[in-house]
C-alpha cells in the first residue's frame, strides 16, 4: 500500500517536474494533500516479485551484449539458418542472465527488507491535538512530529522547537556525508517558544514556502510565515533526513520534504558512471569485429553463391535443395548460418570474465595489509570495482594539501617571544643540531597538567617561563586565553581539548605544558592555571576569526581587574595594528618569521594591548547595540573590531608546523620516477603552498627555475606563461601543436590531443586561483596547458573547489592521459568526481570525499603501492587478460573459416557443439581467470624498486588496437595450422585397423583437442608467476575435457539421449590412434615453438623494462635499499606563511548562556565530537605530536 | 626449458603484535589478515626464457622431432598402396560406357571390368577402399540429414523420422527407412577382385564384408528395429528412393548383416570430414603360411557400376592398401616431422647466434632511473 501511494507520488512528482515552490501549511493535511506532495514512504527497491523477470530481463536485455546473443539465439530457430543447435548460445546466455538476475534479485530483496524496515519505523506525530505512534511511511509534508535523542530524523524536517536552551539541537551528519562530529541547528524564536506545549503546537498554522525539492545539502531557502509575521528559513532551521539526533531530549519538526523528495533520497540518484579507457577501447574493438564478422561471413556467403552454382547445383542428386531455395537464397541463408558459427568472436563471456577479474582485484585493495592504517584502523578500500587496470596507467596526479600531503596535524615548534628565538637546538659550537628522534626532550613532568605527547626539545624556553619573564608569561597567557577552544575534563587533571583547527589546539597544547593550562570555560569566564595558579578571567568579547580578518581577539578582565585584550593573527594583518614603538621588534621578529616560513611552518603573530576600564565601558556598550542590532549587524561589529585591535603591542611569533604525512617525498620521488606528473592543487595561500612543495620533495633547490604566475588581468597571465614557456623551450613553436584524432564509438568524438613538449632540465610553476581563472578562459587554457606540462611540478593555489575540477578537465580533454585526484576533503569532491580516478584519504577532514570517491584509504604514502603494484598488476592482468581472451577465441572461429573452403560453404562446424557450448564456458574459463588473479611479472617490492616498471601501463603498451591486430596475426597464424596439419594428416589415413578416422566425427574431435592442448599451451606460455592454482585449473582444465568428452561420447550417454549426443564413440576410436597423437603433438610445438622464438629474440634484442627487471630477478637478491638523504635544510627568505584551516569560528557559540550552563548537569561529554563513535576513539587529539609508527612505515617507504 | 625462480614467503613488514595499534584490539580491527592469498604472496615458480633454457629446448625438439620424423616416413613408405580410378571419364575406360549410360531406372547393373597389375606382393591384411571426389559429405545439410534415433532401432522414429531426414522423410505417407540423405545416397557400387592367373583362369578372391565398421557403431550406434524378422519390422516402410534393395536386404549373404547394422551401410553412414575421402569397402584376410595376400601379377576388378558421380564432376576409386601401426599409407606427418625438426635446429643456431650477439642485453642492469 504504501509502496503504491509512494510510487503514486512519485509519479507525480515526475509530472510535476517544474514544481516551483514548495507550498505547506503546519497541521493542515488537507491543504497539503491538495498538492499531492510525496509522503514519507521511500521506495529503494527496483523490482517486486510480478515485475521482477520482466523488468530484470528487459534491463539485461539493453546491454548490447546480452541482446546480440539473444538475436543470435533468435536467429538459431531458423531451421533454414540454425547451423548449430539452440543450445550453443542458450547455455551460456542463461547462465550469464541467470547469474546476473540472482545477483540483482539478492540486491533488490535487501533493498525491500531496508525499505520495509525503514518505512515502518515509529514516530511521534501530531495528530488531533495529541501525540500518535505512526508509522514513517504514513507521514505526510506539513505533519508535526517529535523526535526524541539519537532518534533518525524522519524526513527533511523545519525544527520549530526544542529541550534545549536557545532552541538548539545537535545532529549528527554521518549517515548524510560520513561526518561524525556533531553540529549544531537553531529553531528559530518564534516557533522555539512553543516548546513543548502540545497544544500551541497543534493549533499552530505557520505556512512554508520553500524551494522544490533539490539534492543540495547545504542550501535551503524559504520562508515561514506565522500570524501573518514572515520570516527567512535557511539550512540552519532544517533537519535533513539521515541525520541522528543527539545530546537533544526532544525537538519538534514540521515535515517539508517527505520520502523521495527528501534531500537523503535526491542524493542518492545516479552518480556519475566511471569507465575505464579499456572499456572504450573494447567497445571500439567490439565493433571492430562485429564489421569483421559481417565482412568474414560476406566472404562466406559469396563463397557459398558460387559453390552453389558450381557445385551444388549438379550436386542435388544426393544433397537436393529445398524448395524454393536458389542459389542467390541460399547465399543469404548462408551468411546468417556462419554469423551463428562464428559468433564466438564476440564472446559472452569476455564481459562477465571482465567483471570477475575486476572484482577479484579491488578485493586485493581492500585486503591489503600495507596499505591498512592501524592508528585509525582503516584499511584500504576499493569503492568501486569497475576501473583497477585504469590504476596502471596514470599519468597525471592532482593532489589536495592539507590532510593529504600533510597530516592536518599542528605541532608547536618554534616562538620567538620579544624579539629572541626558541625552538632551535645548537650545539657548543653554534652549529644548529638536527632535531631526531634521540634528542633529549624537555621534561614537563613538573606540570601535574602537561600533556604527555607534547613534544619540545629547547630547555631555553621552560627556563625563560620559569624565571618568570613577563613577555614569556604575557605569550602563553595569550595563547591559553585566546582561542575558542573547548575543554573537557573527565577525570581531575585529565585534560582534553577540543579544538576547531589544529593550529589553535596546538597552541592551546603548548601554552598547558609552559605551565599555562586552560582549564574551563563558561560563557563569562576562562580559567587558567598559571604556574600552578588557578587564576579566572572575566571574558568580555570575543572577537572572531573569519577570513576577512584573519585574526581573532579576545578581551579579558583579569582577577586584578586589569583588562587586556589578547590578539593573534596573520602577520601582515597585525602589523599594520601594532604601534608605532614596536617597530624595533617587528623587524628582529620579521627575521625569525622569515626563517620559519622557509623551514615550511605556519605562523601566527601574537599581540596585546591593555584597556582603559572608561574606554571599555563604551566599547561595550556599542558592542552590545550593535550585535542586537536586526540590520547591518556584521559591518558594525566589524567597525567595532577595527576600532579596539589597534596600536597593540608585538609579544612575538609563534610557528606550528604542518607535519608532512608519513613518506610524502619518498611517495612523491618513487611517482616521478614512474614518469607519472603531480600537480598539488590547494586551496592554501601561495607561500604555505610552496613550502609545502619545497619540504615535500616536489620543489627543489636544484630546479632551474621556479615560476610564479600571480597576474590580476588576462593579459598579464598570459604574458607570465608565455614568458615561462619561451625560457623553458625558446625553440618550440608559438601554436601547441594539437593533434586532431576522432575516437570512440563510431568515431563520433573529436579528440585534440597536444603533444608533449620537450624540456631540458626541471622546472617548477607555482600559480595562484586569480591567475587560474583567467588561465582557464578559452583562449588561454592551451597556453596553460602548455606552460604546465613542461612543468616537473605544478602548483596551483587560493584554487575553489570548481577550479580544481576545470584543471582536472583540461588535462583530461588535452591530454588524453589517465588522471587520477586524491584528496581527503569537501573541497576535493568536485575534482575526484571529475578525474578518471579519485582516490579519498579517509583522513580528519570528515568523509565526503571518500563517499565519492573510487578507492580510499588512510595515508598519502599508500598511493604509490596503489598504482606501481596494485595498479601495475591490475593492467598488466587486464591486457593479459585481453589478448589471451581475443587470441583464443579467434583461433577458435578462424578454424571455423578455412573449414568453410572444404565443406562447400554450408556453415558447418567444425567441432562438436557440445564443445563448442562449452568450450568458454567450461573449459578455457578458469585457466585464464587464475591467470588473471595471480600473475604478476614481478612482485611488489621489485616494483617499488624500479618504479620505470609502470610507465608501459601509461604509453598502452600491452593493450591497444595495435597489440589487438597482433593478436588477431597470431590467431590467423594458429587458426592455419589448427586446420590444415589436421587437414593433411587424416585426409586419407585409416586407423591402424584399416577402419575409418577421417570421417568428420574424427577430425571435429582431433581439431577441438589439438585447439584445447594449444590454446592451453599458450596460456602456460603466458602465465608468469605459476601459483598451485595456476597449476590446478590448467591441468584440471584439460583434465575436465577429457573426462566430459569422454562421457559424452559414451555408451550411456548416447542411449539416454540419442540425438543429443551422436558423436558415440568418436573419443575412444581415435584417442587410441597413435598418429592421433602424433597429429596433436606436432600441431602444438607449431603453435608454439614460433612465439617462443620470437620473444626470445625480442628478448634478447629488444629487451623491454620488464624483462630486464624480470632477468634481474631470476639471478639476483634484491638491492638493499639505498639509505635516506636526509632532507637539505633550505635556506629561505620566503614570506611567512599562515592558514587558519577553519572558517568562521565558534566564538558565538562559546560565548552563548544556556549552552554552557547546562552542560554540566547533563553531563554531556563534548560538542563538536561524538565519543562514543569508533572513530573518535581510536583518533588521536588532532594536535598532539604523535612519533609515528616506524614497523609500518619501513616497508612501504623506505627506500 | 624455463629457469625458475621460487618465491619464497617475503616478510611484509609486520610483525604479528602489530594489529594491536589500532587501539580496538585485534578482534575487532579491521586489519585484513596476513595470508598468502590475500597478500597475493602465493608461492610460485616464475619461469623466465633465458638462452640456457630456450636454446637447448630447440635443440632438444629437433634432436628428437627428426628421427621420429624418419620412422614415419620409413614406416609410411613401407606401406602398399594401389590405387585405380575407375570413374569413366575417359573414353578409353572400362567403364566409360557404364558411367555415360547410367540411368536411375535400370534395373539391371551396367558390369564393367577394370585389368591392372600389382608389381609388388602385398602381405598381411589387405584393405580393400573406394574412394569418392568432390562428394560433400560434410555439407551441413547433408550431414544433419539423418535420424540417429531411428538407427538405433527406435520404433517411434522408424515409422515417423525426424524432419530432419527431409525431403528423405517420407514418400507416401510410409516413412523412409533409413530416412535421410546420407543413407538416400549409400555408395552402391559392387566390387569384385579376382587374380588373374598366368594362364588367365580367374581366382575370385574371398573378401571379407564384417569388420569394416567400428565397433561402437555397429553395437550400440545402429540397432535394428526389435522383432524377430527384420522384413517384418521393417513393413510399414519404404526404402530410400535410390536403393535397389530393402533395408533388411542389404547383404543376401549373412543374414545377421541387414538391416541398419549393415556394415557397409554403418561406414557410410560415418560421413566423411572432407569431401574427397575413402571409405572401407573389404578386408582380404591374410593367408594362412607364407603366402602373400596379394601376390603381385595381373587382378581384375569386377564393377557393378550403380553410382553416379559424373553429374558433379565427381570421382571414383579402388583402393588396396596394407596397414601398419601408424595407419594407412600418408607420408605427411613423417614429412613433417623431419622438417619441424630440422626447423627447430635451425632456429636453435639462429637463436644462438642472436644470443651471442645480443645476449648481454637483457642480462646488463642499464635499467634507466
Amino acid at each position: 500500500m504504501g509502496s503504491v501511494v509512494s510510487s503514486f507520488g512519485n509519479l507525480c512528482g515526475k509530472e510535476k517536474k517544474q514544481e516551483e515552490e514548495r507550498h505547506l501549511r503546519a497541521n493542515d493535511r488537507p491543504f497539503n494533500l491538495s498538492y499531492l506532495y510525496a509522503n514519507n514512504a521511500i521506495k529503494t527497491s527496483k523490482y517486486n516479485v510480478f515485475t521482477f523477470l520482466p523488468l530484470n530481463l528487459f534491463e539485461q536485455f539493453t546491454r548490447l551484449a546480452n541482446a546480440y546473443f539473444l538475436f543470435l539465439l533468435l536467429l538459431q530457430l531458423i531451421p533454414q539458418v540454425s547451423s548449430l543447435s539452440w543450445f550453443t548460445t542458450a547455455v551460456p546466455l542463461i547462465l550469464v542472465l541467470s547469474m546476473t538476475a540472482v545477483k540483482d534479485a539478492s540486491d533488490d530483496i535487501n533493498r525491500h527488507r531496508c525499505d520495509r524496515q525503514v518505512n515502518n519505523r515509529q514516530v511521534n506525530v501530531l495528530t488531533d491535538g495529541e501525540l500518535k505512534k505512526e508509522k514513517w511511511m504514513n507521514v505526510q509534508v506539513g505533519d508535526i512530529v517529535k523526535l526524541e535523542s539519537n532518534h533518525f530524523v524522519t524526513a527533511d524536517l523545519l525544527l520549530l522547537s526544542s529541550s534545549e536552551p536557545l532552541n538548539l539541537v545537535y545532529v549528527e551528519t554521518a549517515e548524510l556525508d560520513g561526518e561524525t562530529n556533531l553540529k549544531v541547528k537553531q529553531a528559530l524564536t518564534v516557533t522555539g517558544e512553543m516548546g513543548d506545549n502540545i497544544e500551541a503546537l497543534s493549533t499552530f498554522r505557520g505556512e512554508v514556502r520553500c524551494e522544490p525539492p533539490n539534492n543540495r545539502l547545504d542550501k535551503f531557502k524559504g520562508n515561514l510565515t506565522v500570524n501573518g509575521q514572515t520570516y527567512g528559513l535557511d539550512n540552519d532551521k532544517i533537519l535533513l533526513r539521515g541525520c541522528t539526533l543527539r545530546n537533544t531530549e526532544w525537538c519538534f519538526g514540521l515535515v517539508i520534504f517527505g520520502g523521495p523528495d527528501t534531500k537523503l533520497m535526491q542524493n542518492s540518484g545516479k552518480t556519475t558512471f566511471k569507465r575505464t579507457s579499456i572499456d572504450h577501447l573494447m567497445n571500439v574493438l567490439v565493433l571492430c569485429i562485429f564489421g569483421f564478422l559481417g565482412t568474414m561471413c560476406f566472404v562466406l556467403a559469396i563463397g557459398n553463391a558460387i559453390w552453389e552454382v558450381k557445385e551444388g547445383s549438379v550436386f542435388t542428386a544426393f544433397l537436393p535443395r529445398e524448395a524454393g531455395v536458389n542459389a542467390a537464397l541460399s547465399s543469404f541463408l548462408s551468411f546468417w548460418s556462419y554469423v551463428i558459427v562464428l559468433n564466438t568472436v564476440v564472446p559472452i563471456s569476455l564481459y562477465v570474465s571482465v567483471e570477475i577479474i575486476r572484482l577479484g582485484n579491488s578485493f586485493y585493495i581492500d585486503w591489503d595489509r600495507k596499505m591498512y592504517y592501524p592508528k585509525n584502523d582503516t584499511p584500504a578500500q576499493a569503492r568501486t570495482t569497475t576501473l583497477n587496470e585504469e590504476l596502471g596507467q596514470i599519468k597525471y596526479i592532482f593532489s589536495d594539501k592539507t590532510g593529504t600531503l600533510t597530516q592536518n596535524i599542528m605541532t608547536f615548534n618554534k616562538c620567538s617571544i620579544n624579539g629572541k628565538n626558541y625552538g632551535e637546538l645548537f650545539d657548543f659550537s653554534g652549529q644548529r643540531v638536527e632535531v631526531t628522534e634521540k634528542t633529549q626532550r624537555v621534561d614537563f613532568s613538573w606540570n601535574q597538567l602537561a600533556d604527555p605527547n607534547f613534544i619540545f626539545h629547547d630547555y631555553s624556553l621552560l627556563e625563560t617561563v620559569k624565571e618568570g619573564n613577563p613577555e614569556a608569561r604575557a605569550f602563553f597567557r595569550l595563547l591559553a586565553l585566546c582561542h575558542t577552544v573547548m575543554p573537557e575534563e573527565k577525570k581531575e587533571g585529565e585534560l582534553n581539548y577540543q579544538a576547531q583547527s589544529p593550529d589553535e589546539g596546538a597552541l592551546v597544547t603548548a601554552a598547558r605544558n609552559f605551565g599555562f593550562v586552560f582549564r574551563s570555560r563558561t560563557p563569562e569566564t576562562i580559567t587558567i592555571m598559571e604556574m600552578g595558579r588557578k587564576v579566572t578571567c572575566e571574558l568580555l568579547a570575543v572577537l572572531d576569526f573569519n577570513n576577512v580578518r584573519k585574526r581573532m581577539s579576545v578581551i579579558v578582565r583579569s582577577p586584578e581587574g586589569k583588562m587586556t585584550l589578547y590578539c593573534k593573527g596573520a602577520d601582515t594583518i597585525i602589523y599594520e595594528r601594532l604601534h608605532p614603538s614596536c617597530k624595533k621588534l617587528m623587524d628582529v621578529t620579521t627575521g625569525h618569521l622569515n626563517e620559519y616560513a622557509g623551514d615550511g611552518l605556519r605562523t601566527l603573530v601574537l599581540a596585546y594591548k591593555d584597556l582603559e576600564e572608561s574606554y571599555m565601558d563604551g566599547w561595550r556598550q556599542r558592542h552590545h547595540e550593535a550585535s542586537t542590532a536586526m540590520e547591518g549587524q556584521e559591518e558594525m561589529l566589524n567597525e567595532l573590531y577595527e576600532e579596539i585591535e589597534k596600536d597593540m603591542t608585538l609579544l612575538g611569533a609563534t610557528a606550528v608546523e604542518d607535519k608532512l604525512q608519513d613518506g610524502v617525498p619518498q611517495t612523491i620521488e618513487q611517482l616521478a620516477k614512474a614518469d607519472i606528473k603531480i600537480w598539488v592543487l590547494t586551496g592554501d595561500k601561495q607561500e604555505t603552498a610552496e613550502n609545502i612543495g619545497y619540504s615535500c620533495n616536489m620543489l627543489r633547490e636544484e630546479m632551474k627555475d621556479v615560476f610564479i604566475v600571480a597576474a590580476n588581468t588576462a593579459e598579464g597571465v598570459k604574458e607570465e606563461l608565455q614568458n615561462a614557456r619561451r625560457k623553458m623551450c625558446p625553440e618550440a613553436a608559438e601554436e601547441p601543436s594539437v593533434i586532431k584524432a576522432r575516437a570512440g564509438l563510431f568515431w563520433l568524438q573529436k579528440t585534440e590531443t597536444v603533444r608533449d613538449e620537450k624540456v631540458d632540465g626541471d622546472y617548477g610553476l607555482i600559480i595562484n586561483g586569480h591567475s587560474l581563472a583567467f588561465a582557464l578562459e578559452k583562449d588561454l587554457e592551451l597556453e596553460l596547458l602548455r606552460t604546465a606540462c613542461m612543468c616537473q611540478t605544478v602548483i596551483c593555489c587560493r584554487v575553489t573547489p570548481l577550479q580544481k575540477a576545470q584543471v582536472v578537465q583540461l588535462v583530461k580533454k588535452y591530454k588524453q592521459a589517465v588522471t587520477l585526484a586524491i584528496g581527503d576533503g569537501a573541497n576535493d569532491v568536485s575534482m575526484i568526481k571529475a578525474a578518471h580516478i579519485g582516490v579519498g584519504i579517509s583522513g580528519q577532514e570528515g568523509m565526503q570525499a571518500v563517499l565519492s570517491s573510487d578507492f580510499s584509504f588512510a595515508q598519502f604514502r599508500y598511493l604509490q603501492r596503489l598504482l606501481l603494484v596494485h595498479g601495475r598488476w591490475s593492467y598488466l592482468r587486464m591486457c593479459k587478460f585481453l589478448r589471451y581472451f581475443f587470441y583464443k577465441n579467434f583461433t577458435f572461429t578462424f578454424v571455423h573459416f578455412w573449414y568453410a573452403f572444404f565443406c562447400g560453404f554450408s556453415a558447418q562446424t567444425v567441432y562438436d557443439e557440445w564443445f563448442i557450448t562449452l568450450y568458454n564456458l567450461m573449459y578455457t574459463a578458469l585457466p585464464i581467470l587464475s591467470l588473471c588473479l595471480f600473475d604478476q611479472d614481478v612482485n611488489d617490492r621489485w616494483s617499488f624498486q624500479y618504479p620505470q616498471l609502470y610507465s608501459p601501463g601509461q604509453l598502452n603498451m600491452y593493450f591497444s588496437k595495435k597489440a589487438f591486430v597482433r593478436c588477431m596475426m597470431h590467431s590467423c597464424y594458429s587458426s592455419l595450422i589448427l586446420f590444415f596439419i589436421p587437414w593433411a594428416a587424416m585426409h586419407d589415413t585409416v586407423r591402424d585397423d584399416g577402419r575409418d578416422i577421417a570421417d568428420y566425427q574424427s577430425f571435429a574431435l582431433l581439431a577441438q583437442t589439438c585447439l584445447l592442448v594449444v590454446v592451453s599451451a599458450q596460456l602456460c606460455l603466458d602465465t608468469h608467476y605459476w601459483t598451485t592454482v595456476n597449476q590446478l585449473f590448467v591441468w584440471g582444465s584439460l583434465a575436465t575435457y577429457f573426462a566430459v568428452t569422454f562421457t559424452m561420447y559414451s555408451n550411456g550417454m548416447f542411449l539416454i539421449f540419442t540425438s543429443v549426443f551422436p558423436f558415440i564413440g568418436t573419443a575412444r576410436n581415435s584417442l587410441n590412434q597413435p598418429n592421433v597423437w602424433l597429429t596433436i603433438f606436432l600441431i602444438s610445438l607449431l603453435c608454439i615453438l614460433p612465439v617462443v622464438a620470437l620473444r626470445f629474440v625480442l628478448l634478447q634484442i629488444r629487451p623491454t623494462i620488464n624483462d630486464k627487471v624480470r632477468h634481474m630477478v631470476g639471478k639476483e637478491v634484491l638491492p638493499s635499499p639505498a639509505p635516506r638523504r636526509p632532507p637539505a635544510r633550505r635556506i629561505s627568505t620566503r614570506q611567512s606563511g599562515y592558514a587558519f584551516s577553519h572558517s568562521q569560528g565558534y566564538g558565538n557559540l562559546v560565548t552563548s548562556q544556556g549552552f554552557l550552563l547546562k552542560r554540566p548537569l547533563k553531563g554531556r561529554s563534548i560538542l563538536f565530537t561524538q565519543t562514543d563513535s569508533a572513530l573518535a576513539e581510536n583518533k588521536p587529539q588532532q594536535y598532539r605530536t604523535i612519533t609515528e609508527e616506524v614497523e609500518e612505515s619501513q616497508s612501504s617507504h623506505s627506500w | 626449458m624455463m629457469a625458475s625462480s621460487y618465491n619464497a614467503k617475503e616478510e611484509d613488514g609486520h610483525h604479528p603484535g602489530s594489529s594491536n595499534h589500532g587501539g580496538t584490539g585485534p578482534s575487532s580491527s579491521k586489519k585484513p589478515d596476513n595470508t598468502a592469498f590475500k597478500q597475493q604472496r602465493l608461492p610460485a615458480w616464475q619461469p623466465i626464457l633465458t638462452a640456457g633454457t630456450v636454446l637447448p629446448a630447440f635443440f632438444i625438439i629437433g634432436l628428437i622431432f627428426i628421427p621420429i620424423g624418419i620412422g614415419l616416413y620409413v614406416t609410411s613408405n613401407n606401406i602398399k598402396e594401389f590405387e585405380i580410378d575407375y570413374t569413366g571419364v575417359e573414353p578409353d575406360s572400362p567403364c566409360y560406357i557404364c558411367a555415360q549410360n547410367f540411368s536411375w531406372n535400370s534395373t539391371t547393373p551396367c558390369i564393367c571390368t577394370v585389368n591392372f597389375t600389382l608389381q609388388q606382393p602385398f602381405e598381411n591384411n589387405v584393405y580393400m577402399y573406394y574412394g569418392l571426389s568432390n562428394f560433400y559429405q560434410n555439407h551441413r545439410r547433408y550431414v544433419k540429414s539423418r535420424d540417429d534415433k531411428q538407427l538405433n532401432g527406435d520404433l517411434n522414429n522408424l515409422e515417423d523420422p525426424s524432419s530432419d531426414c527431409e525431403p528423405y522423410r517420407k514418400i507416401g505417407g510410409k516413412a523412409v527407412a533409413p530416412c535421410g540423405a546420407i543413407a538416400n545416397s549409400l555408395f552402391n557400387d559392387t566390387l569384385d577382385l579376382s587374380y588373374v592367373e598366368s594362364n588367365g583362369t580367374l581366382n575370385s578372391i574371398d573378401l571379407q564384408r564384417k569388420g569394416i565398421a567400428w565397433w561402437t557403431d555397429k553395437h550400440v550406434k545402429f540397432k535394428n528395429p526389435a522383432g524377430s524378422n527384420l522384413s517384418v519390422a521393417f513393413q510399414n516402410t519404404v526404402m530410400p528412393v535410390n536403393w535397389r534393395n530393402p533395408v533388411y536386404n542389404l547383404d543376401p549373404s549373412d543374414p545377421d548383416n541387414n538391416g541398419f547394422i549393415n556394415e557397409d551401410f554403418i561406414v557410410w553412414m560415418r560421413t566423411a570430414a572432407l569431401p574427397t575421402f575413402r571409405k572401407l569397402y573389404r578386408i582380404i584376410p591374410k593367408k594362412s603360411g607364407a603366402a602373400s595376400t596379394l601376390p603381385s601379377g595381373s587382378y581384375r576388378l569386377k564393377i557393378a557400376y550403380n553410382y553416379p558421380v559424373l553429374s558433379f564432376d565427381g570421382r571414383k576409386r579402388m583402393i588396396l592398401s596394407t596397414i601398419s601401426w601408424m595407419g594407412g599409407k600418408n607420408p605427411f606427418l613423417g614429412i613433417a616431422y623431419i622438417t619441424v625438426g630440422s626447423i627447430c635446429f635451425f632456429l636453435g643456431i639462429v637463436l644462438l647466434i642472436i644470443n651471442h650477439k645480443y645476449g648481454n642485453r637483457s642480462s646488463s642492469a642499464d635499467i634507466p632511473n
